[in-house]
């Protein structure tokens, strides 16, 4: 039962981070185009930040 | 609000500040212009490199980005480049593109709420899936201390999580409290808080039963159904203003002899406003220099250009044909007869808004159902055990098995499925409950101008005329820019007729053209200034020399799909009818063509809506088909309504149902649509029903163990989801 004490908070901190990422991608407007995003990925240009 | 409170001489706050801004862009270089484009055709990866890369190459441009979903370019430049040039950019390098007013799209540029909701539905989901987690370990065996350890480490994630995602619950629900009224969110709201409060009391008492798991879950499905609700709104919201964003409201105001483009919000009663040929009339208001010719279509319905000269009054929304004009306004923005009409509709659909949706009707059934049978069954155990905390758990989980994560799917997940396949085919679905008042349609009301026709007349009797007359007529008509003159234009040139040489040809503004032919004169207008006798139906005249003048004869060209559309409707058992403000002939004509045999000509607006209150009192149920400001009335009387895009704004506003393309064809389709759209909505309440009726008497006998109400709970859920996804 010790390694209770490890996994609980292991995985709620794992929860966490994804919570956070999501909160990320939310804020930086990345679903404002989604058909876009699916398409841009096929240009050749490099593109290296979501839109502002 | 504070505009109105503000004692300001022109009628916008912005107009006060244009003085102050025009100081300050002296002082300091101009700030950055966002320009907003419409780009219908991008639809592919090379599109939005295409389009992004030769709005970056045009001089001032310092940024473009494309969005696909919206199809949409927003690029940021330099304060002297205008849309117009980026437009032309653009259509150089094979796009289409249209200016759209930032003002009216700022609305929906970030979808505040949209976000909001997404960011609760993803907290509520991360907490639910923790928790979830416990609480397997809790039904697979864990005893005793490990137990509420699990019971307290769902407890600490659950209530922060519920508090913050179920926000909007508890708002909707207070709201409705406060009105005295019972919406589905009152019992959620109950449901939520009785699961946490009888969970908590549980675990301090180490009790082997807690619903932690269950609220999380009942809060992210019910959120799902709200966010899908949300989106398909949002998606018909921003495609409506972007049709509104299309008429960027700009005129001419002529200031001694100076003309300047401004706002339309910027002018006043008593300015000078001057408006080229094809241009709509931004004011009401009188003409004062100029003669042309006004296409009061949109207004009235009918057909032929009126003469305008000095004198006449006009009224905000008639496009002018010919000759420039120049009008002084006698009213402006929120006073001209377009908006008093357009306030008028929105009065009138107050009235329909009295519609209650099934959801609601369910709502008003199930809402005090769930709570009496929970009442009930705590009655009944307390009587029986005497025990306070077993009747509470029992209660409680009558009403969360019972709670309506299915209805709150049911209708969301079938309208969102139906109003995407609607959009794909072009039409626009604005009033939420505008898909169940079109599954019960059976009268069809169509206008003729501009709905059933497309508004630009066709040559019909060409063949009259001999190869030389038509090419001098053809001379005449290429350079005007008259609907008549187009169409003789269209049809000379599709016959492959060569246009005859002429000399000194002019435009005399609202008579026709005029032109030398090896010394005599030619003429192509109106009977009057032509010397011919007027005819009833749509023409235009021909005189060469003294020969006796020839009448070109046109009729309506028919709008795409309208033929299809009738007669699908017809053989659909709909009764179809034609009423419009055009005169006898051209309106028999047309429903000869169409086939419909009910048509009603010479209509003036207020008959119109007349009629259509006629038939709703007589229990038929009205679907009206129109775009004009004459329509506008008996668009918001009937029970449901559909306009064009190229409709007029106050059109638009009064209908349910805005058509993106100009084809009829989908109107027949948006019936079926609905139909089958009413036929899940009320499959899905029929397996709610179900599933309570299996799962309410285990939880009211006290079986319901957590196990079983997340089980059912999903399980119920998931049948309406995929249920909806039939409609596909």
């Amino acid at each position: 039962m010790q390694i209770l004490a490890y996994l609980i908070p292991i995985s709620l901190f794992l929860g966490g981070v994804g919570l956070v990422a999501f909160v990320y991608t939310v804020r930086s407007n990345q679903y404002d185009d989604p058909e876009g995003d699916a398409q841009r990925i096929l240009s050749g240009q490099y593109d290296d930040k979501p839109k502002t | 609000m504070t505009a109105a409170l503000r004692p300001s001489v022109s009628a916008c706050p912005a107009c006060d500040a244009a003085p102050a801004a025009a100081a300050l862009a002296d002082a300091a270089p101009l700030p950055d212009a966002r320009i907003a484009l419409s780009v219908p055709a991008v639809h592919c990866a090379a599109c939005i490199s295409t389009v992004e890369g030769a709005l970056a190459r045009h001089p001032g441009v310092k940024s473009a980005r494309v969005n696909l979903t919206l199809k949409r370019a927003s690029v940021e430049a330099d304060a002297e480049v205008s849309a117009a040039e980026l437009a032309e950019v653009l259509a150089k390098a094979g796009y289409e593109a249209h200016e759209l007013d930032a003002g009216t799209l700022s609305a929906t540029e970030n979808d505040k709420a949209g976000r909001d909701l997404l960011m609760r539905l993803a907290v509520a989901g991360f907490a639910s899936m923790n928790v979830m987690l416990l609480s397997i370990s809790v039904w697979s065996g864990a005893e005793a201390a490990t137990r509420d350890l699990f019971h307290w480490i769902s407890a600490a994630i659950a209530l922060p999580t519920i508090i913050f995602s179920g926000k909007p619950f508890y708002v909707h629900a207070w709201n409705a409290l406060k009105n005295r009224r019972l919406n589905m969110d009152v019992p959620i709201v109950l449901a939520i808080v009785l699961a946490v409060v009888t969970s908590l009391w549980e675990t301090s008492l180490s009790g082997e039963h807690a619903y932690f798991d269950a609220a999380l879950a009942l809060v992210f499905f019910l959120l799902a159904g709200r966010y899908l609700d949300h989106r398909t709104r949002a998606v018909a919201r921003s495609a409506a203003e972007e049709l509104a964003a299309l008429e960027v409201p700009r005129a001419t105001r002529v200031c001694e002899g100076v003309e300047d483009v401004v706002q339309v919000s910027e002018l006043n009663v008593g300015d000078l406003v001057l408006v080229k040929p094809g241009g709509r009339m931004p004011v009401d208001g009188e003409i004062v220099d100029g003669r042309s010719e006004l296409d009061r279509s949109l207004l009235t319905g009918e057909t032929l250009p009126v003469f305008a000269e000095p004198g006449l009054g006009v009224s905000a929304g008639e496009v002018n044909l010919t000759g420039p004009l120049v009008i002084r306004a006698s009213a402006v923005g929120e006073q001209t007869s377009l908006h008093r009409m357009a306030d008028l509709v929105a009065v009138a659909e107050s009235g329909r808004s009295n519609y209650t949706s099934l959801a609601d009707k369910a709502a008003k059934l199930y809402a005090p159902g769930v709570h009496i049978l929970s009442a009930l069954s705590f009655l009944g155990w307390y009587l029986y055990t005497f025990d306070m905390r077993t009747a509470l758990n029992i209660a409680a989980a009558v009403l969360i098995i019972t709670c309506p994560c299915a209805l709150g799917l049911a209708v969301p997940a079938v309208t969102t499925a139906a109003s995407g396949r609607l959009f794909r085919k072009g039409m626009l679905i604005k009033h939420s409950t505008a898909l169940e008042r079109m599954a019960q349609v059976d009268t069809v009301v169509f206008d003729k101008t501009g709905t059933l026709t497309a508004g630009a007349p066709e040559l019909v009797n060409a063949e009259t005329f001999s190869e030389e007359e038509f090419g001098v007529a053809l001379a005449l008509a290429m350079g005007s820019s008259h609907p008549l003159s187009q169409a003789i234009t269209h049809a000379g040139q599709a016959a492959g007729i060569r246009p005859a040489r002429l000399n000194e040809i002019e435009e005399v503004p609202g008579y026709g053209t005029q032109g030398q032919l090896e010394g005599r004169r030619v003429r192509l207008g109106r009977a009057s200034w032509v010397g011919a006798d007027a005819r009833e139906q749509t023409s235009a005249y021909l005189s060469i020399g003294d020969a006796a003048p020839k009448a070109f004869l046109f009729a309506d060209s028919l709008r795409a799909g309208a033929e299809e559309a009738v007669a699908a409707l017809k053989d659909a058992g709909m009764n179809v009818v034609l009423i419009s403000g055009d005169t006898t002939g051209a309106v028999e004509t047309l429903a000869e063509r169409l086939g419909i045999e009910r048509w009603v000509a010479e209509a003036l607006p207020e008959d119109k809506a007349m009629r259509v209150q006629a038939m709703s009192d007589k229990g038929q149920h009205v679907l009206m088909v129109g775009d004009g400001l004459n329509d506008t009335a008996a668009l918001a009387a009937a029970h449901v309504s559909i306009s064009p895009a190229s409709a007029l704004d106050a059109a638009r506003v009064a209908s349910d149902i805005v058509l993106l393309g100009g084809d009829l064809s989908p109107i027949p389709d948006a019936l079926v649509t609905s139909a089958s759209a009413i036929k899940r909505i009320r499959e899905n309440f029929q397996i709610a029903t179900v599933y309570n009726v299996i799962a309410v008497p285990l939880a009211v006998a006290g079986l319901a163990t957590p196990l079983i109400a997340a089980l059912a709970m999903s399980l119920s859920s998931i049948t309406v989801s995929l249920n909806a996804l039939r409609l596909r």
